[in-house]
């Protein structure tokens, strides 16, 4: 658990304030040379708004969700233990539980596959230390309640079930077919009609009767699908994001944004709509879409143009007349046949106070004030290196990979995921020049770029190609290729510390600083 | 385990299934609580079975829904009125699980129960229940709160009372905004029970406060508040307090806090009363009607004739008409078609000058509007304006219109036009029925769809109803019988079904000499769906008919049906004979 003992320096030039990134946990660690299951790959990854829980889903429609095993308790009680406890440890996680939450589906009337990978996750509201999610595939949004739920062992009966039944013990563990009553020819209808409300009990009632006794009191966690919401998506659905309500979420597919409410699964109101009267003239999809954390009427979506539009809810009722338009504008002379493909923004997350929004496109993070829509108020490169491969990239459609973004709790920093499973955080305070590079793997440093850190915000950062280590496949013949099939696409930061998970294959890999 | 006696054998099944594997036993057994509480007694009920279900309340939310409904008539299995506070714990476990609906019947059952119990036992156990809900750790148990509180307010001692005021204010700034709803939608109840000093202070605070809040979903909970509390309040409070915050709603950056107060406008009239309506409303309304967003001019139009009910004529006139003529050209067909279902009702507001002045242009646009449902909604209310102005004035724009509905591409405009002709058929009188609309009652009956043909068949009859027999004697009869033949046998099964639906209406004599020579001659079809469905009409006719017919006409025709190679044919055939058998044994 706390392999980072090896870890390097985070960047020796870097200023004092960069964080030092060390391995905390790993779930679904692969052997060497153990072959990844198409199934077992990540696909989703979301923390809870307390940071206490982590659920993540795959492409063989499961979520997997872990609870923090260093702070347990709910309410005051984690407050005053932290008060009593002020070394900050990091947080560690365990496996909660897992269940299936979508299958494979056909769609006949359009002889289509429906896949059951979850595309994203979120989570709602908890209540009554019951868990609530959404996990979404490419058709189908699913409400799930996650709770405790007593075993029950049922041990006094009225009527002694080895008479009635087959000598089955009726408790909980009594397999589904197996009904005891009924199996016999007891016919309940027939008793029950004899227990018409005219049948005179006694006043004091019958001595002999008495309520079944349940005697074990151990728990299991029971995952429940509450609701479902289908048939809203002619297209893909790439995001669902909850509204600070608590009532309401929205599903976004390529062209369209539904709005729901939690508690009908029955309709939705679509607010957005780009699809245009002739499918030729198509130039725009929705690539992502996020309410606002806290203003319940605002949200804003992505485009595969590189535009971010922030929409009023409030102004009407079908809402394709944005509020706010942030893109920027294209350098002159800069144009190249894939400067409209890399534009194109894979994610956008608000921050947590929703002044920010941060968005990544192919290349770069760019981090937008909403009250400034002339341009991104900072940019940072990713991965400038592979600008020159773009064609290479383009030929094995790693171009259109979608990698997603985070920002730390605090705001100070962002995170994202790049190739060769490496993820990149920067610092985003004017002045900072924090810029690492981490490799999902229990040392994150190894990876650690040699080359002086430079202010992040200027182009060709990074224009050495990081040198592969001897271990790893597929290096190409000159020596410094990167591996485009291990992409880390999908992390997370924890909403209140300095910790990131993030997906390496199937792989979950923790770390904190 | 115990052995029980064979007569009480069900009920102990009954007990056991409680706790059944099977959720549908259980919820069973929930459904019959009562009958598990007679059996164990009133004090085994207080005892055993509550506390029982106090503690086994982590069930499925169907069964927890069953469980809270139950309880709230449970209070003569425990013994009466004195014993009902036992039944407080369960509920209250019940009033803070995660499903709503659950919740929901929980809290009407508290209220059922607090309603019936004594004015010390509500001190003493029902208020202490609502002040725990309402400082509950989780939302859930504060959003039952706000639903409990008009039950216990009443009977609270003075220190209670404001104790219990405080409460509510709070949870009307509670964090989390399913709690602020919760209190917004309650407010108007609580406020009932509220004296009328602390009506004014303190619940108009709460509900400025919620009319400030910073969530839509809130503000617009609190747009029925302002009705509900306008009610309660002195006329002059309530324009003092309440009609300002009406008129600021009517201008809330939020469409769908606008369209609360344009659904609710007629109600908040009625609390304002008829001056502050005429100075203050009047102009929000007509915004309103003017909305930049379609939802809220929606809704507004789907009022005009409500509101303008409430106003007088010359002032209808002077400022919603202007209004209803703009709107009878939105660009929204939602609006229009909403405009044009109520439209017609404000002929006889504004009277017949008004209404061939001003109101007629606007249906005459409206019945040549392109989308379907604004000329159908027009055509369907025809009765209101024939009362004012007649139809002469209408008739001329009224045929066209009727026409193109009939031969809409869309069947269900096709169907939906059909169920007026009869409304139109009495509102124009014969004359103009038999020249420009009979005709395309019978071509309908050739329509490509089924449901037309249907609706047409049905159409015949019930203007056979409206015209009497002499007058379809006349029209209807010889045309419908002219199709018998036609070489598609669908079409054919349409007449069939026509004159089994016109029988009735037209009598024995009519049927036997016109009608019934038409079916027995279908029955030497070459379909069997046609056969068949002779064999139907037939048995449908036998009561209609003399019995000498049935003897000597339908009987033969049928024995010869029940014959028929097709195993259809000869089942409704022997069907029919046996009903004429039994008519023949009845009489």
């Amino acid at each position: 658990m706390n392999g980072g003992g090896d870890a390097e320096v985070a960047s020796p030039a870097g200023p004092p304030q960069s964080l030092e990134w060390k391995f905390s946990q790993v779930f679904g660690e692969r052997t060497a040379g153990e072959e990844v299951q198409e199934v077992d790959i990540i696909s989703a990854i979301e923390f809870d708004k307390t940071g206490d829980h982590l659920a993540t889903g795959d492409r063989g429609g499961r979520v997997v969700l872990f609870e923090r095993t260093d702070t347990r308790h709910h309410g005051f009680r984690r407050d005053l233990e932290r008060m009593d406890n002020p070394i900050s440890r990091h947080p560690e996680f365990r496996y909660k539980t897992e269940f299936q939450s979508h299958e494979p589906e056909f769609d006949y009337l359009k002889s289509l596959e429906i896949e059951e990978k979850i595309n994203k996750i979120r989570w709602c509201q908890t209540a009554n230390s019951a868990l609530f999610l959404l996990s979404t595939n490419d058709k189908t949004i699913k409400f799930w309640k996650v709770q405790e739920k007593k075993v029950k062992k049922i041990c006094e009966m009225n009527v002694d079930p080895s008479r009635v039944g087959n000598g089955n013990v009726a408790s909980s563990s009594v397999t589904a077919g197996v009904k005891p009553y009924l199996a016999n020819g007891v016919c309940p209808e027939r008793s029950y009609n004899y227990l018409s409300n005219d049948f005179a009990f006694s006043p004091g009632g019958i001595p002999s009767l008495h309520l079944p006794v349940v005697a074990s009191h151990e728990t299991s966690l029971v995952a429940k699908c509450r609701r479902i919401y289908a048939h809203a998506h002619d297209y893909h659905i790439n995001s669902i994001s909850n509204n600070s309500d608590g009532e309401t979420f929205i599903s976004a597919d390529d062209l369209r944004i539904n709005l729901w409410n939690l508690e009908i699964s029955n309709q939705s109101f679509n607010i957005v709509d780009v699809k245009p009267a002739n499918m030729e003239d198509l130039t725009e999809v929705i690539t992502s879409a996020e309410f606002h954390p806290t203003h319940c009427n605002m949200l804003a979506y992505s485009s595969s143009k590189g535009s971010i539009r922030l929409i009023d809810l409030r102004q009407s009722a079908l809402c394709d007349n944005h509020t706010k338009l942030f893109e920027e504008q294209e350098a002159p002379g800069s144009r190249s046949f894939f400067t409209e493909i890399i534009a194109s923004i894979s994610d956008i997350k608000f921050g947590k106070n929703g002044r920010y929004i941060l968005s990544r496109d192919y290349m770069t993070l760019k981090l937008w004030d909403i009250n400034m829509d002339a341009g991104p108020v900072a940019t940072f490169q990713v991965h400038e290196y592979l600008r020159p491969k773009l064609c290479d990239l383009y030929e094995n459609d790693s171009i259109f990979d979608k990698f997603e973004c985070c920002l730390s709790g605090d705001g100070l920093r962002v995170a994202t995921g790049s190739y060769s499973n490496l993820f990149r955080v920067f610092g985003v305070m004017s002045g900072s020049t924090e810029a690492s590079t981490l490799e999902a793997s229990k040392n994150p440093m190894r990876r650690q770029v040699q080359t002086p850190s430079r202010p992040s915000r200027s182009l060709s950062s990074l224009t050495r190609v990081v040198r592969r280590g001897a271990d790893s496949p597929g290096v190409d013949t000159n020596g410094n290729a990167f591996d485009f099939t291990t992409k880390l696409l999908h992390l997370a930061w924890h909403p209140t510390e300095n910790s990131i998970a993030c997906a390496a294959a199937n792989s979950l890999y923790m770390y904190y600083a | 385990m115990a052995m029980i006696d064979e007569p009480l054998y069900p009920i102990a099944v009954l007990i056991d299934e409680l706790k059944n594997e099977d959720i549908q036993l259980r919820l069973n057994s929930i459904r019959r609580l009562s009958t598990i509480a007679r059996a164990l007694g009133e004090e085994r009920t207080r005892k055993e079975l509550i506390p029982f279900l106090s503690e086994n309340n982590d069930d499925d939310d169907e069964v927890l829904l069953a469980m809270a409904e139950e309880l709230g008539v449970f209070v003569p299995y425990v013994g009466g009125v004195e014993y009902a506070n036992i039944l407080l714990p369960p509920l209250e476990t019940l009033c803070t699980v995660e499903e709503t609906c659950v919740r929901d019947k929980a809290v009407e059952s508290l209220c059922r129960i607090g309603a019936q119990m004594k004015e010390s036992d509500l001190v003493e156990w029902f208020i202490p229940l609502v002040k725990r809900l309402a400082a509950g750790e989780w939302f859930t148990a504060r959003v039952s709160s706000c639903g409990l509180f008009h039950i216990a307010y009443p009977s609270a001692p003075e220190m209670l009372k404001t104790e219990l005021r405080s409460i509510y204010s709070q949870l009307c700034q509670d964090d989390m905004p399913m709690v602020r709803r919760s209190a917004a939608s309650n407010l108007g109840k609580f406020a009932a029970t509220v004296e009328p000093t602390h009506l004014k202070t303190d619940i108009m605070s709460i509900f400025e406060d919620l009319t400030q809040d910073d969530q839509d979903s809130v503000r617009l909970l609190a747009v029925e508040g302002c009705a509900a509390l306008g009610k309660l309040l002195e006329p002059q409070d309530c324009v003092a307090h309440i009609l300002p915050v009406i008129v600021n709603f009517s201008q809330d950056k939020s469409w769908r806090v606008r369209y609360m107060v344009a659904n609710q406008l007629y109600e908040l009239c009625e609390a304002v009363g008829p001056e502050p309506t005429r100075t203050d409303l009047v102009p929000a309304y007509v915004r309103l009607l003017r909305d930049n967003e379609a939802e809220v001019r929606i809704a507004a139009a789907g009022k005009v004739t409500k509101f303008c009910r409430i106003l007088n004529p010359q002032l209808a006139i002077q400022h919603i008409l202007p209004c209803v003529k703009e709107l009878s050209s939105d660009s929204s067909q939602h609006v229009r078609s909403a405009l044009a279902s109520v439209i017609m009702g404000m002929a006889p507001i504004l009277g017949k000058d008004a209404t061939i002045e001003q109101l007629l242009p606007i249906f005459l646009s409206l019945l040549k509007d392109e989308f379907p449902d604004v000329r159908l909604n027009i055509i369907s209310k025809l009765d209101q304006v024939n009362q004012v102005i007649g139809i002469d004035l209408l008739s001329q724009s009224l045929l066209p219109a009727i026409v193109e509905l009939a031969e809409d591409r869309h069947w269900r405009v096709r169907l939906a036009i059909i169920e007026y002709i009869p409304l139109l058929a009495s509102q124009l009188g014969v004359g103009f029925f038999d020249d420009k609309l009979g005709a395309l009652c019978m071509q309908w009956l050739e329509d490509k769809v089924y449901s037309i043909r249907d609706a047409a068949a049905n159409n015949l009859k019930r203007l056979a109803e409206e015209f009497g027999p002499d007058w379809t004697m006349q029209h209807i009869i010889p045309q419908v019988l002219e199709m018998a033949n036609n070489p598609h046998y669908l079409y054919r099964m349409t007449i069939l079904n026509a004159i089994s639906l016109l029988a009735p209406v037209m009598g024995s004599d009519i049927t036997c000499s016109k009608l019934l020579q038409v079916v027995t001659n279908a029955s030497k079809d070459r379909v069997p769906n046609i056969k068949f469905n002779v064999a139907k009409v037939l048995q449908s006719l036998i009561p209609i008919v003399d019995q000498s017919v049935v003897e000597q006409t339908i009987r033969p025709c049928l024995v010869e049906l029940s014959e028929d190679p097709d195993v259809d044919v000869r089942f409704f055939a022997r069907q029919a004979l046996q009903t004429s058998e039994q008519v023949m044994m009845s009489s």
